[in-house]
Parts: structure tokens; sequence; C-alpha cells
């Protein structure tokens, strides 16, 4: 298989994988409980839901390592097992894909706010993401994928960290963007063309949103990063806000409805498609059956 | 501008140091303290939470202006307790166990207590007897619960559940926020109100407490 950094030179979408956190909790993760702990105690789970995703035609399948920063893992007092649980959840993902398909690491946000606003300094949230990936990229996985970030600050010191210890590793970026009647922002008040421009200066190879409020509005936000970028973009959507139906959470956004709305991301050429909250295998084999008609369509 | 507008004005540029200088000066000039508290403090954040609910600031700036209203209210504290002037109620708010977010709790618990309410704040992962006990012992009239997973959102029926078994419903009254919540959901768990953000919270709050 080729590098995936070789991949992106090329045209064509790449169809990641959908939803860990709302998998893991169909798979018997109790709130308030590590996601991550299921790494070190029943990594079997993140097998299956790797191997859900890897036959449902995904390219790219994440690790379970969203909370994997040993600034999150001290939450739950398993900072001290930082390197082990990032470690097991590559493997678990290796050990389904082996190498045909790409593996991302995720790694989401410390849960930590920066001075002045918070009391954390920007070298903690360096160090403390430099620690999780040097783990993940010994494990040997293919893209460092950051990911719903609201402060672009911390987003950019995490694309820093991962370029401090690799110059070469495919580095995502994506940020979790709310409409407002004077555009999209994240609650820490980023726009998309900050993103677009400090993440492109940290060093980031791929950029664009993730989670926020459906689909619908995830097309808006990727034509604003075309236009704000040349960049590879990336697009994993939630599955629309959850709505409460008889004491259980239900994802409204189909994989048809979905599916649908992302013809318009392939048209404008964004280079991953994927999901997140919400989105299940189903979804990811709605988005390569599409992708497929499409390229049968142009060849 | 008086010293009380621009009390107000720095509070609301997140400036805690010249609150707390501008503070001091009101009060030695002895303007009533609960004038400065009113009209300066109070006044200042309401404008904060206004703007951040139409989307004209973000979070940031909200948690400067807080900083800078906890500098004025510091050195209001001891001076209120000692006039006998009453806070407007007291709140008991936090996130119910097994949720660990904690932003959209904390920002209600600032717009509380920028509304002139006293706020004791749980923190995360808060169980349903503490909600409680805590309520009972503090005796405030008002638990507020928070979640943002749709996993811990069932919490605040236990909560609910339990104050009936504790005679505590309906003497207290039980507020519920958070991105996955709706008012029919906090409907159909028996909960007094669902508040859509800090502004709601403190509309509610006073309504209950019975100042319009």
């Amino acid at each position: 298989m080729q590098s995936l950094a070789e991949r992106l030179t090329q045209p064509g979408v790449l169809i990641a994988d959908g939803a860990i956190g709302t998998m893991l909790f169909k798979c018997g993760l109790i709130a308030g409980e590590c996601p991550e702990k299921i790494n070190l105690d029943r990594s079997e789970i993140l097998e299956e839901i790797a191997l859900l995703y890897f036959h449902a035609g995904a390219e790219i399948v994440q690790t379970n390592t969203f909370g994997g920063s040993p600034l999150k893992l001290a939450m739950y007092s398993l900072d001290n097992k930082t390197e082990e649980i990032n470690a097991r959840a590559v493997q678990a993902v290796r050990k389904i894909v082996r190498d045909e398909a790409y593996i991302s690491a995720s790694c989401g946000p410390t849960g930590k706010l920066l001075e002045p606003f918070g009391d954390t300094k920007p070298e903690q949230i360096f160090e403390t993401y430099r620690r999780q990936m040097k783990t993940l990229l010994a494990e040997g996985v293919d893209m460092i994928c950051i990911e719903t970030m609201t402060d672009i600050a911390e987003a950019v010191l995490a694309v820093k960290a991962a370029r401090s210890i690799s110059s070469m590793i495919p580095v995502c970026a994506t940020m979790t963007f709310d409409p407002t009647p004077r555009g999209f922002y994240t609650i820490m008040g980023s726009t998309i063309e900050q993103a677009a421009s400090e993440l492109n200066n940290a060093g980031a190879d791929i950029i664009g949103s993730n989670c926020g409020n459906g689909i619908m509005n995830m097309v808006t936000i990727a034509k604003e990063f075309k236009k704000h970028t040349t960049l590879p973009i990336i697009i994993q959507s939630n599955a629309g806000i959850p709505i409460l139906k008889d004491g259980v959470s239900i994802y409204p956004e189909t994989p048809e409805y979905m599916t649908e709305q992302s013809r318009e991301l392939i048209d404008i050429d964004i280079k991953i498609l994927g999901g997140c909250c919400g989105t299940t295998p189903a979804h990811i084999e709605a988005f390569k059956k599409i992708l497929r008609e499409n390229s049968a369509k142009t060849y | 501008m008086t010293v009380i507008q621009e009390l107000s004005e720095q509070l609301q540029q997140g400036n805690p140091k010249n609150v707390a200088e501008l503070t001091r000066q009101a009060i030695n000039e002895n303007i009533d303290i609960k004038t400065i508290l009113d009209k300066g403090l109070i006044a200042g954040m309401s404008v904060i939470g206004e703007k951040f609910k139409a989307h004209e600031i973000f979070l940031p700036h909200v948690l400067l202006a807080a900083k800078a209203m906890y500098a004025g209210m510091d050195l209001l504290k001891p001076l209120l307790l000692k006039e006998g002037i009453p806070t407007r109620g007291k709140v008991i708010i936090g996130s119910v166990q097994g949720d660990l977010h904690d932003i959209g709790k904390n920002l209600v618990a600032i717009m509380l207590k920028g509304a002139g309410f006293e706020v004791i704040d749980l923190g995360n992962d808060v169980s349903p007897e503490k909600f409680l006990d805590t309520a009972e012992k503090e005796n405030a009239g008002v638990v507020g619960m928070s979640a943002l997973l749709t996993t811990t959102m069932p919490v605040m029926k236990k909560v609910i559940d339990l104050a009936r078994a504790r005679g505590l419903y309906g003497k207290k009254r039980f507020i519920v926020g958070g991105a996955p919540l709706s008012s029919e959901y906090a409907k159909e768990i028996g909960a007094d109100a669902y508040c859509f953000d800090g502004v709601s919270a403190v509309e509610t709050v006073k309504r209950f407490a019975g100042i319009f």
C-alpha cells in the first residue's frame, strides 16, 4: 500500500470511519467511565468496531485515543498509563486492518483552558500532546488527527507537538464550529479563516471540521474553508444533534440523508470524508457507495 | 462617566485590576453597597451575558469578565454581610454523575453569581445524594443540573426521583441544562424548567425568587 502522504496527492476522496464514542456506548461503555480505559481492559471491543468500519469500506480507521493525552487522562487518574493506553489502541486497529487501511491517531482536546482564561500554560498543552503522540507515532500510525478543537491556540500547539516529533507524518487538524448570525465560530471565538491560516502555518497537512450541528452546516463550512486554503480538506460530521426518544438518544441523520448532502462535499473536492458522533458503519458504507457511483460516472 | 458606569465598563473589558480599584473607590466615596453591586457589577455582567447570547462575544471574553467580576465581588462580600444585605437566593449547581464536562455549567454559575445569587458549585460528576444533601444543608431554593452527554442525562431524573422520595420535590426548584437537553425532556422527568443558556438560567431563577 502506498503511503498516506502519497495517496493524499492523488485525486479522489478518501473515506474515513465514523463515530467511536457512540459505538462504545452501544458496546457497553458506562457513562462516567473513561472511554480510553477500554484500551486496557477490553481491547476486543476496539477490534470489533475497527472491523465493522473496515468492512464498511473505511480506508482510514481511527484509534480510540481521543482523550488519550495525559492531561485528559489525569481526570480519571490514568495519566500514569498514557503510553499503554495509546499503544494498545493502535495495536487493536492494526490487528484488524493490517496494512490494508490507514490508521489515524485521534487526539482530542485536553479539556483545559489556556491562560489567561484558564489556568493552563501553553508549554503544558504542548508537552501533553507530545507525550501522547510519541507513543502513537512509535506504534506506526499513518496520520495524527487533532480533532474537535474549539480553541485555535490549543489546536496550533497540538499541531506543533506532532511536527516536533516528525516532519513527515501527515497531520490533520479539525475544529468544531457553531452557526451564528455572523457566520461560523467555535465557542472560543475562532473563525474558519483563522483556522485555515493558523493551522497551515503550524504545519498541518489536512484541515477541516468535525462534530458540529449536522451535515448541512458542514457543506457551508467546507465551502468556507475552500475560500481560505489550498490544503486538502477533511469533513467528519456528526449525524445531527441527538434527540431523546423513549429515554434513548437518537442521532437524526440517516445514512441516506447524510450521503445525499455529502454529494456536494465530493463536488467541491474535499479530500477525506468520514463521520463523527452518531454515525455508524452503515453511514460509511453509504458514503463509499456514492463515491463508487461518482467515479463510475467520471471515468 | 460615573465611577459606577466605569466599573461596569471595566468589568465588561475583563480588567480585574481596574474593577478592584474602582470598587474600592466607590466604597470610599460612600456609594451605597447595593448600588455598586446592582448598577456596577451585576449591570456589567448582564451586558456580557446578552452579548454572549447574541454571539457578539465568545467564551474567553466571558471568562475574563467573570474574573473581573469576582475581583469586585470579593471586596463587596464582607460589606454585604456586615450590612445584612441578603443575597437574592441560593443555588446549588453541578454537572451530573458521570459527566465531566463543566464549561457550560461554569458559565451558568458565572451568570448566576453575576446576577447577585449565591452559587454553590459542586463541580462535576455530582451524585444525586450530593445534590440533595447540599441543597438541604445549605437551604438552597434551586438545584441546577447540567449534562453534556445523552448518556448522563438520565441521572437528572434520578435526582428528581430521589427528591420526591425525600419529600423535597415541590419545595425546591429543579432546573436542567446542557447541549442534549430540551424543554420536552425537562417536562418528562419532572424538572421545573429547562434553561437554554446562562441568560435564561438567570431569568428562570429570578422568576422562582420572585424577582422580575
